[in-house]
């Protein structure tokens, strides 16, 4: 016997009919009974796991950072080698110009401010890219639902691809002028390498956030970037700002300086790669500094000479890079306390 | 049956401000008395939807129902309550989004998919697939700047289906690319629902939603109206949607001449012997409800004023759907054709027993002419009429319809074959 029923277009009890073609939508079983993910939109999300999220968007990071890398040097000619290029001029310009005019006496000055400068090139290039980074995805951020953070990440992830053309061409340097790096701080150079990775993450993923309220943020970094550089030793040693600090009694203000989190990475990247070569300033023209307008005191002190590295023992590197460490691991976290604050309220600001 | 997504109390507050201080300098400067209005785009709005369901969301412009799907989807957390979503979900807010121009149809694959949360093995598997459903196989290697809009769209839609999420929301972008693509999203849609995926829709379209949902939730300016069966929830909406005056009810009377609309036919003034005056409509219980259901009786009365003697005139009417297509349209008829008409008032008026169009707003279009088919006068649109449809059927008209169904297995041994009644 065939069923028949007859649906009454208009008739407004064509319940009953409905409740059969609802019925029909009951999904039938979908291979075993899986245990599904479970996930609360709520404006107090924890931070284990906003980590989680965040763990789990570590493909999409990848994909981030390669579309920048390649969008970056589409239809140029030369490609990254650009990426290797800049630093290299950069380098050869602060090389002409400290050495032959401005007279430093850092022996291999070259490399010193090489290793140096590779270590600042990466918070350099960073931290524009990423303080303005939600802003410029703000398509992708109002339209589909992400970690955001992988965004801020992603520009400090392209830096890192940087960073390590710049490292082949720091090796070539190396090689080239045959100065060989402190190969015992190696170790030293890796971790010092990891604070600097995490603590530029920090700040990447705090201003980015903060930069979707107060759009100066991206030109202030610029800005703030440009006087930190010379404020850390890059182009000029560490010593000799100890020793100036020193005399002038104010050796607190030496210790606050390397409670700069960015001083100790840096000494560790000089400490490892220029480490090995002869480091000695001769006192004279330090003293010249010192005792500016005092002629008389630099003729007695010619003899000696300071070093340009400090110089901690091997465990006190060590020491300061675990410190940082342990500040930038709480700097991170604080950056995504924050960011998860006033995350909510991107796609509206935007 | 398991809750797919729970909407527990939602709330979403959105700041308006008069005018927006960005810079640090002017919120140092306005510090304090920014200018803004607080605006609730969603208030305690809570509901459950189970899994297997296809939902609609329903509301006019502005009432909240972009703003509960981002909710749902994560891209905007809520002031206050939250959504528990169970399950993998995707949603499909604008296809494309975050697609690099700079980059090949191949990598933006890729990107597009880890951004919607697929993995990169899981985008190998599906890739071909992708690539065939956009039907872009020819031009993957291609820089996506150099797709045209529908092929970008295309790719777009497949990567976000490709998800084969548990939870599928989809705001209104189904209408993508050419018909026969349209038809392919629509399919995939309904394979979903088939395979027992939750879809929650996103839509002004009623007619939309009658076609792919069994639920339907009613949004008005942030608040739940409702949530129901779709025909019962529909006609809610466009009770509100009327009350609110956002479509404006039908009007009885027309300004004289039809004034209103650009008569197609340039009326010499020696024609003129026959003028339609007006027209109305009438049915049951006008005054509780400015529309009838399908199937229930209406009249139109068109009032005329003839100017001077004449024998003969038939009255002709057309009815149009709001794109001005005739879905009607036939003439008076019988003894009116040869009556002689003194100068003076009269009315003629059409019946309907039942009225079987569905939903929509219609326009009355009049017309007299004389024996010869000479217009005499025409009105356009003389009066509107709006129709609700309780009913699940979707299209202009409801035509009467039975269903027979032969089960597999059923048919009858004894050779006793069904019979019509």
């Amino acid at each position: 016997m065939g069923t028949v029923s007859e649906i009454d277009l208009a008739s407004a009890d064509d319940a009953a009919a409905r409740a059969e073609r609802a019925a029909a939508f009951v999904p039938g079983p979908r291979g075993p009974e899986r245990e599904l993910p479970s996930r609360v939109v709520s404006s107090r999300v924890s931070l284990r796991v906003r980590i989680r999220d965040l763990w789990r968007a570590r493909e999409l990071f990848v994909f981030l950072v390669r579309k920048e890398v390649k969008v970056k040097y589409k239809n140029s000619v030369l490609g990254f080698v650009w990426s290797m290029l800049n630093p290299a001029i950069v380098l050869m310009v602060y090389y002409v110009v400290f050495k032959y005019f401005l007279k430093s006496l850092i022996p291999d000055f070259a490399l010193f401010l090489f290793s140096g400068l590779i270590a600042w090139n990466l918070i350099a290039t960073a931290l524009p890219g990423s303080s303005a980074s939600i802003v410029a995805n703000a398509g992708i951020v109002k339209k589909v639902a992400f970690p955001r953070e992988v965004l801020a990440l992603a520009q400090v992830g392209t830096a890192s691809v940087f960073f390590f053309f710049q490292s082949i061409v720091l090796a070539l340097f190396l090689i080239g002028f045959q100065y060989a790096p402190a190969w015992s701080y190696l170790p030293v150079l890796l971790f010092a390498l990891v604070d600097l990775l995490i603590l530029t993450a920090a700040i990447a993923v705090y201003l980015s956030a903060v930069n979707v309220y107060y759009r100066d943020v991206e030109h202030l970094v610029a800005v703030l970037l440009q006087a930190a550089f010379w404020g850390v030793p890059i182009i000029y040693s560490y010593n000799t700002v100890y020793g100036l600090l020193t005399k002038h009694h104010l050796l607190w203000v030496a210790r606050l300086y390397l409670a700069d989190p960015i001083v100790p990475i840096l000494l560790s990247f000089q400490r490892a790669l220029y480490g090995h070569v002869s480091p000695v300033i001769p006192q004279t023209v330090v003293k010249a500094v010192i005792y500016h307008g005092h002629p008389a005191l630099q003729y007695v002190t010619t003899r000696a000479a300071i070093p340009v590295l400090a110089s901690y023992p091997y465990h006190f590197y060590v020491f300061m890079l675990a410190c940082v460490f342990v500040v930038a691991i709480l700097m991170f976290l604080g950056a995504m306390v924050v960011f998860g604050r006033i995350e909510g309220n991107f796609a509206e600001e935007l | 049956m398991s809750v797919a997504i729970e909407i527990q109390g939602v709330s979403k507050r959105f700041r308006l401000y008069h005018e927006k201080y960005t810079s640090l300098k002017e919120r140092v400067v306005h510090a304090g008395h920014v200018p803004f209005e607080e605006f609730w785009a969603l208030s305690e709005v809570t509901a459950e939807i189970t899994s297997g369901q296809t939902v609609g969301i329903l509301g006019r412009n502005g009432s909240g129902k972009s703003t509960l799907l981002k909710c749902i989807a994560g891209i905007l957390q809520p002031s206050k309550g939250q959504v528990v979503v169970r399950g993998q979900l995707a949603a499909m807010l604008e296809l494309g989004a975050g697609f690099q121009p700079e980059l090949s149809g191949r990598d933006n694959i890729y990107l597009n998919g880890s951004l919607l949360g697929l993995s990169r093995r899981e985008i190998d598997r599906r890739f071909d697939e992708i690539v065939a459903f956009a039907e872009l196989e020819q031009f993957i290697d291609n820089q996506v700047k150099y797709y045209s809009s529908g092929m970008y769209v295309r790719l777009g839609f497949s990567v976000a289906v490709s998800v084969e999420p548990d939870i599928l929301l989809v705001d209104e972008v189904l209408a993508v690319g050419d018909e026969r693509f349209q038809q392919k999203c629509i399919d995939r849609v309904q394979q979903f629902q088939r395979d027992g995926r939750t879809i929650v829709v996103v839509s002004h379209s009623p007619d939309m939603m009658r076609d792919i949902c069994n639920t339907v939730l009613v949004l008005d300016r942030g608040r739940m109206v409702t949530m129901g069966p779709v025909g019962e929830a529909i006609r809610t909406f466009r009770e509100r949607l009327i009350e609110s005056g956002f479509a404006p009810p039908p009007e009885p009377d027309v300004a004289e001449g039809g004034a209103t609309g650009a008569a197609p036919v340039e009326i010499a003034p020696h024609r003129r012997q026959v003028k339609i005056t007006n027209a109305t409509v009438e049915y049951a219980r006008q005054e509780e409800r400015p529309y009838i259901e399908t199937g229930e009786p209406i009249a139109i009365h068109v009032g005329f004023a003839v100017a001077t003697p004449i024998v003969g005139v038939r009255f002709k009417i057309t009815l149009v759907t709001e794109s001005e297509s005739i879905v009607f349209s036939s003439t008076s008829g019988g003894p009116i054709e040869e009556m002689a008409l003194d100068p003076g008032h009269g009315t003629v008026t059409f019946w309907f027993d039942s009225m079987s169009l569905l939903d929509g707003r219609f326009g009355v279009v009049v017309e007299a002419r004389d024996s010869g088919g000479v217009v005499l006068d025409i009105l356009d649109p003389a009066c509107h009429f709006e129709v609700m449809n309780p009913g699940r059927a979707v299209g202009i008209v409801g035509l009467p319809m039975r269903v027979e169904i032969t089960p597999p297995g059923a048919w009858p041994a004894d050779g006793a074959a069904t019979a019509l009644p």
